[in-house]
């Protein structure tokens, strides 16, 4: 499995042709939920673009203020907060290889993109997956395993393991 | 010259009032899918913050389920709370 290392400037990391796969496919199906099939009621939608006015326990205040504060603020950020959400998946494909695997350098400006694009599918498949503080990923993909292991489950729970441990080596390669 | 007020108007409460100036807070909600590596690394480049205060936010963030990121007027605690949510962190304003 591939991870990123820091050399010089650049994080580099060497993928094989079915990483790539993966990760065109993920960062691909996140473009698709940000524009065409755009959807407010979608709970990946919903927690890509947060209410900035209501955390875990209900909005912070009450009153119509807040409801209007709320409004404007998704009116004023939702537009550029897509753009920039598709750009970043667009820098993902874009330093991928176009054909079977290889190797993909980043520079700084590119790294960031990355580590924000592949949070965004992170947090995308953890919604469909039902992720939660109390979910022990290993424990989940043995019980996957055992049900059926061509699974679509299986097959989401080790993405979403791989998009980790990738974005994980990325961190530390930017900090470095 | 105004006529004298025989009629009793209401006067604002002031005690319920919030005081304009008084500061909003940007606060990171807990997930469970952010890396902790990832929300320090966050923390550093949009605040400047150092090392050690980001890793203490973020642990604070992971511990208490909340922590305050930032503090200052509303509207930037706006543009704050939007440049956390390309992050992809959850984040909220609220004026204590």
């Amino acid at each position: 499995m591939s991870m990123f290392r820091r050399r010089g400037r650049v994080c580099v990391a060497r993928f094989e042709p079915d990483e790539v796969k993966v990760l065109r496919k993920v960062v691909t199906e996140v473009i698709a939920l940000l524009s065409d099939g755009f959807d407010r009621t979608d709970p990946v939608v919903d927690r890509l673009f947060p209410d900035a006015y209501a955390g875990p326990d209900g909005p912070v205040a009450t009153g119509p203020n807040i409801a209007e504060a709320a409004a404007d603020f998704r009116r004023y950020t939702e537009g550029d907060l897509k753009s920039a959400k598709i750009d970043q998946a667009g820098a993902v494909l874009a330093a991928l290889p176009s054909t079977g695997g290889g190797e993909v350098r980043l520079d700084r400006e590119a790294a960031e993109a990355w580590l924000r694009a592949l949070t965004d599918a992170r947090l995308a498949l953890a919604i469909r997956l039902g992720i939660s503080d109390e979910t022990d990923l290993q424990e989940e993909l043995d019980d996957a395993v055992l049900q059926d292991p061509t699974s679509q489950r299986v097959f989401q729970l080790s993405v979403y393991w791989y998009l980790g441990y990738l974005q994980e080596s990325l961190v530390e390669a930017i900090s470095r | 010259m105004a006529a004298p007020q025989t009629v009793p108007v209401e006067t604002p409460d002031v005690e319920e009032a919030p005081a304009p100036d008084r500061p909003w807070l940007t606060v990171v909600h807990n997930d469970p899918v952010n890396l902790m590596s990832y929300v320090t690394w966050v923390f550093q480049k949009l605040f400047g913050y150092s090392r050690e205060r980001a890793e203490q936010l973020m642990l604070d963030v992971h511990h208490k389920g909340r922590a305050v990121v930032s503090s200052g007027a509303r509207e930037r605690m706006e543009h704050d709370a939007s440049r956390l949510h390309a992050h992809g962190l959850w984040a909220t304003i609220e004026q204590p």
